[in-house]
């Protein structure tokens, strides 16, 4: 008899259940299970409930940390930061994250545009009115030739390293040679602080706003959000997102996704995101294949834990 | 009158629903010996923690994505969400696992295994985009963070963790539709088959034989 045809007979002998049957109550199962589910939840929202930490705002960013505000604005003004060099879907500034020869992170495209000198920097700047030494400063930055403009900022971000909060919220940057950046660089601290930028952040074409990609890539570019993070244990060395704020128990089910994160060659690899997804997604296909899959869907016969499961079973033939 | 009606398509289609589940299959009050232990009770457990997420999460939607930040009820029911949440996924996996075990795909069962699969995949991105719709510094994190895997992959150009309106509907609409689209499959398909039976054991078997194989001597002694 081929393996084939053993496997067909094997089919056939648990297609269908010859023995016997006893009474059961399929609705008073599921009723009784709901009841137990649901006491069950009542119980843990009573003695836990659920975390709901208050989001980071622009505005309380510029508040907080004002240095760390304009750091990062200037590196957005030069494309240094993050998102200036992230690629697609953001910008054409790298092909992003590739396996071999499959670059779907480029082939997919620029799908958000985000520009973010002009979007997180010029644009709100121009969008204050009544202030036209700020201007007349945007104005400087903007006509100036690229190569003036990467001075000024280069400079800017070697004396913001040295840079110190007022008390009034303000920031101090020791030397000069910035240019109008200074003058920029106060007016949009002042714009934010009052919480002009993030209304400025979320401005499209229509009136109804529910896409938070700008302000969100504008804050994870600063310390932030990853300050908050690091002190709630949510980083990725600290098993990242699939831990929640507080002592909850998050997204469990995401152990094995994050653990990938944590071992070599994912941990240093500037690939690492598409790696792990790649290899989920043949994990997550194999789950779903394990019947047919040799060796795996034999494991089950190899070691007979299902003798455990139908011991009642098994010790009724027996007797 | 009736072979007219069974040849149209609502016939036909009713026919073959009725021919693959019987009343008595669909809602059966007997069911085999076997199924005795404490693991065949995390099928149904998930299912409830399913109707408590649906609810909960029905309550929420009535009132809107804000609503639970600044109302005690509101909270509660965020906490009921999220507690079933967490309670779907244990459920589901150590169901997932007992299936295993028992190799449930036994039988002409695979789509049972495979669906089952499906509904804990297509769980996870549904429970994603919750936890990005919060509203709360959770949701900035987690969708700041992750967003870097779906762009890697390119599922970031048409799939914005960064866009609470898209997270929003994929969250309250399409991605709870295809979870309870695909348990629906299973449990149908799950009446259909049956709970797969036990792996035969050998020394079972030989023990059922010896009992035929004497009656059969026995047979043969009294017609000499």
């Amino acid at each position: 008899m081929t393996r084939r045809e053993r496997r067909a007979l094997e089919t056939e002998r648990y297609r269908d259940w010859k023995g016997g049957y006893r009474s059961y109550d399929l609705v008073k199962e599921a009723s009784i299970a709901l009841g137990v589910v649901l006491a069950l939840c009542v119980v843990l929202t009573i003695l836990f409930s659920s975390p709901d930490e208050k989001p980071s705002t622009v505005q309380s960013w510029a508040r907080t940390d004002p240095v760390d505000f304009v750091t990062t604005a200037t590196t957005e003004l030069d494309g240094s930061s993050a998102t200036g060099g992230y690629g697609p879907p953001y910008n054409h500034a790298s092909s992003g994250q590739h396996m071999g020869f499959i670059h779907l992170q480029k082939w997919l495209g620029v799908s958000h545009p985000v520009d973010t000198a002009k979007d997180f920097v010029l644009a709100p700047l121009q969008s204050i009115t009544g202030q036209p030494t700020l201007q007349a400063a945007v104005t400087t930055y903007e006509s100036a030739p690229a190569k003036q403009q990467t001075a000024w900022t280069s400079a800017y971000e070697k004396g913001l390293n040295k840079a110190s909060a007022n008390p009034n919220g303000s920031v101090s940057v020791p030397g000069s040679r910035y240019g109008p950046l200074p003058a920029m660089m106060s007016g949009l601290l002042s714009f934010a602080q009052a919480g002009g930028l993030d209304g400025a952040l979320l401005t499209s074409k229509q009136f109804y706003q529910t896409d938070y990609t700008k302000p969100l890539l504008f804050m994870a570019d600063g310390g932030v959000l990853a300050d908050r993070a690091k002190a709630e244990h949510l980083v990725g060395n600290q098993w990242g997102m699939m831990n929640e704020t507080g002592s909850y128990p998050g997204q469990v089910w995401l152990w094995l996704y994050t653990f990938w994160y944590q071992i070599k060659p994912f941990s240093t690899s500037a690939n690492a995101d598409i790696l792990v997804i790649t290899v989920m997604g043949v994990l997550s296909l194999a789950l779903v294949l394990i019947p047919f899959i040799p060796g795996v869907r034999d494991i089950p016969r190899w070691i007979p834990l299902y003798r455990l499961i139908w011991r009642d079973h098994y010790r009724a033939l027996a007797g | 009158m009736s072979v007219v009606e069974d040849r149209s398509w609502t016939g036909r289609l009713r026919l073959r629903a009725v021919g693959s589940l019987p009343p008595e299959k669909l809602l059966p009050d007997k069911q085999p010996t076997y199924v005795s232990s404490w693991i065949y009770v995390f099928g149904v457990l998930s299912l409830s923690c399913l109707a408590v997420i649906i609810g909960s999460g029905t309550i929420l939607a009535l009132k809107g994505p804000g609503w639970w930040h600044f109302t005690g009820v509101g909270h509660f029911f965020n906490s009921i969400h999220l507690w079933s949440v967490e309670l779907f996924f244990f459920f589901m996996v150590v169901h997932l696992w007992g299936k295993y075990w028992m190799a449930a795909w036994r039988g002409g069962r695979a789509r049972v295994w495979i669906t089952g699969a499906f509904t804990f995949l297509v769980a996870i991105p549904c429970a994603l985009t919750g936890y990005v719709s919060q509203q709360n510094f959770d949701a900035q994190w987690i969708s700041t963070q992750a967003k870097d895997a779906m762009n890697s992959a390119g599922i970031g150009a048409f799939f914005n963790l960064l866009n609470f309106g898209q997270m929003y509907s994929y969250h309250v609409l399409l991605l709870p539709a295809a979870v309870v689209a695909i348990v629906v499959a299973h449990v149908l398909l799950v009446r259909k088959h049956g709970v797969v039976p036990p792996f035969e054991l050998r020394e079972l078997a030989a023990k059922a034989k010896e009992p035929a194989a004497a009656t059969q001597s026995a047979e043969q002694e009294t017609r000499a």
